[in-house]
């Protein structure tokens, strides 16, 4: 199946029984899938008159205590992010999957990862994050979706899935997540009207004094929670090399592959994942960092995940960036060739310092 | 002595908050016929609603059923969530001219297209009361707002929008009425236009939709007995009270 569909019956499989959705390529196939699913498992689905109102709708549906999502691509991610805010100020569980395209405004349709610093940095209004998964394969699409609803309901926060054109359009065999779905957390805080019980209120607006700050510390401790358990990330040879390759999501499956054909050719290189882009998992870089030579960081971007990178690295090692910021998927042997330059470059440093 | 007999009193669906509302505003009359109708129909602990960004962004402190926000528009999109998941809930969206008939057009004209099995109540002062009683699309032509000083002109501002009138092209509402709180008998018909709102989306009806013309002494800078009599008669003239859909079928003048 197409990873668009894989991430789709992740979310049956993981509960979702609200979708609203509006069309934008290259994630169509998320909204006409669920179209199907959900009227074949008792769910709902709308397609909504606006990325707007899907949005909104999937705060009215996770606010009722539904596990609910919403699909687009960049430009229509855009359009969310002020419900997406409105979600993490409510503390309300919803999935958000983000099929990249090129930007910035209508770029193109092809693959992109320019949407890093949007959704690991807020994208909307105030202090707030989301936790944001990125996949690489189609398996990943299916799986992430899964635990993206797990991590969401657990700890009462938007999750994004970032993903990619060129992952929601590829086709790879999945093993689809079998057994009973991940059972919710009771919600005592949903609204279902006010039986036997003091009303319960959804909101975001704190005005009298000292609440809202008491509410944002909620929520950074919050996240302080999630960084110190939830972070993830895939190394591969990561303690034992000269230099490391940094991506993230396509990108990272490329580079996997090119670092493989280095080590092939003897060349000292390691490759570093983050699974989890927010909490990005900077400890472990920084750990990386002193024992490295150098980070190369890739990414369908001009440098956005380079600057947590760099962040991270404290000033340890070199740090290189390779970029394609144009919705071009670098070739294997591209990167093989910026891994080449650099771990030269990384030479003559050595070369020129005094040991 | 005789038998006290209580004939009259606070509804229990109605906090005892004191409200935040200017004195002569519509809102905390709307609220009262509201707390009334959830009392009177017996939906106060299945009633749940979706609260406007704007002058009545606190209702939560006012009426004792659970309540939700949403953003500037929003209001209908939040409704649709709630009813789809929570089909036998009682759900209302409770807006103001700007929340509903600017912002938040495309999402009250595409809720009452899809036919959403809720209630919508529209309060329409003319004006945005929050953020300093600027021009809404319902301002009447020639009024003074801070963004029209010299007066609504229609040339390059348009004229006032009428909802109802719009959303009743639409083949799927199946209840839509105005109604003006401009003396006793507009107040006792706003109520029983709620009364019959509520009703419909109880027996699965479909979208009802209660605009109530109100007045807002503050911006319309007029004492509150003279902004009824601005409700009376300046904006009923503009906005005509009746209803103008009922049991799904169009009523004609």
């Amino acid at each position: 199946m197409t990873g668009n569909e894989a991430l789709a019956e992740g979310a049956v499989r993981a509960g979702c029984r609200f979708y609203s959705g509006y069309p934008i390529t290259p994630q169509n196939e998320v909204p006409a899938y669920m179209a199907k699913r959900m009227s074949e498992c008792g769910g709902t689905f709308i397609q909504a008159e606006s990325e707007l109102a899907a949005i909104n709708m999937v705060l009215g549906a996770a606010a009722a205590g539904a596990r609910a999502m919403t699909s687009s691509s960049s430009p229509g991610i855009s359009l969310k992010q002020e419900g997406i805010s409105y979600l993490a100020g409510c503390q309300l569980p919803a999935v958000i999957a983000n099929v990249q395209r090129g930007g910035p405004g209508l770029g193109s349709i092809d693959p992109a990862q320019g949407d890093y610093f949007q959704a690991t940095k807020g994208g909307g209004h105030g202090d707030y994050h989301t936790i944001v998964l990125a996949p690489m394969s189609v398996q990943e699409m299916h799986d992430f979706t899964i635990n993206a609803f797990r991590l969401a309901d657990k700890h009462r926060i938007p999750v994004t899935i970032l993903a990619d054109g060129r992952l929601g359009q590829m086709m790879e065999p999945v093993y689809l997540h079998r057994g009973p779905p991940p059972p919710p957390p009771p919600k005592p805080w949903t609204l279902t009207g006010a039986r036997n019980r003091r009303p319960n209120w959804i909101r975001s607006l704190l005005v009298n004094e000292g609440e809202l700050e008491k509410h944002n510390y909620k929520l950074q401790k919050c996240y302080h929670e999630i960084a110190r358990r939830e972070t993830r990330c895939e190394e591969m040879h990561a303690a034992s090399c000269d230099l490391l390759v940094a991506a993230w999501g396509t990108c990272a499956r490329i580079a996997k592959g090119a670092v493989l054909a280095a080590r092939a050719r003897g060349w000292k290189v390691g490759f570093y994942r983050p699974i989890t882009l927010w909490p990005f998992p900077a400890k472990r870089l920084a750990t990386l960092a002193r024992q490295v030579k150098g980070i190369l960081t890739v990414e369908m971007n001009c440098g956005q995940m380079l600057e947590d990178v760099r962040l991270a690295a404290g000033g340890e090692a070199q740090i290189f960036f390779s970029g394609y910021p144009g919705g071009k998927v670098p070739s294997e042997s591209e990167i093989l060739k910026t891994i080449y330059k650099n771990t030269r470059r990384l030479s003559k440093i050595r070369t020129r310092r005094p040991e | 002595m005789a038998k006290k007999q209580k004939i009259y009193g606070r509804p229990e669906a109605l906090s005892s908050s004191v409200m935040h509302y200017c004195a002569g505003c519509g809102h905390s009359l709307v609220h009262k016929l509201l707390a009334e109708v959830m009392d009177e129909l017996h939906i106060r602990d299945k009633t749940i609603g979706v609260a406007p960004v704007g002058c009545a962004v606190f209702a939560y402190y006012y009426l004792k059923c659970d309540i939700s926000e949403a953003p500037h528009g929003r209001t209908p999109a939040v409704a649709t969530g709630l009813k789809r998941v929570r089909p036998g809930r009682i759900i209302f969206s409770y807006q103001g001219d700007g929340d509903l008939a600017a912002i938040g057009m495309c999402e009250t004209i595409h809720t009452a297209n899809r036919g959403e099995n809720i209630t919508v109540i529209f309060i329409n002062n003319t004006v945005y009361g929050m953020t300093g009683g600027q021009m809404a699309p319902t301002t009447l032509v020639k009024q003074q707002t801070p963004t029209c000083p010299a007066g609504r002109e229609t040339a390059t501002m348009g004229g006032p929008i009428r909802v109802c009138e719009l959303l009743n092209t639409l083949d799927r509402p199946f209840y839509i009425e105005r109604t003006a709180l401009d003396g006793i008998h507009g107040i006792l018909k706003t109520k029983k236009a709620l009364l019959t709102a509520f009703k419909a989306q109880m027996d699965e009806k479909g979208y009802s939709f209660v605009e109530i013309l109100s007045p807002c002494p503050t911006y319309f800078r007029l004492s509150p007995e003279d902004s009824l009599k601005f409700v009376k008669n300046e904006l009923s003239r503009h906005f005509p009270v009746r209803v103008f859909r009922k049991e799904g079928v169009v009523i004609n003048d």
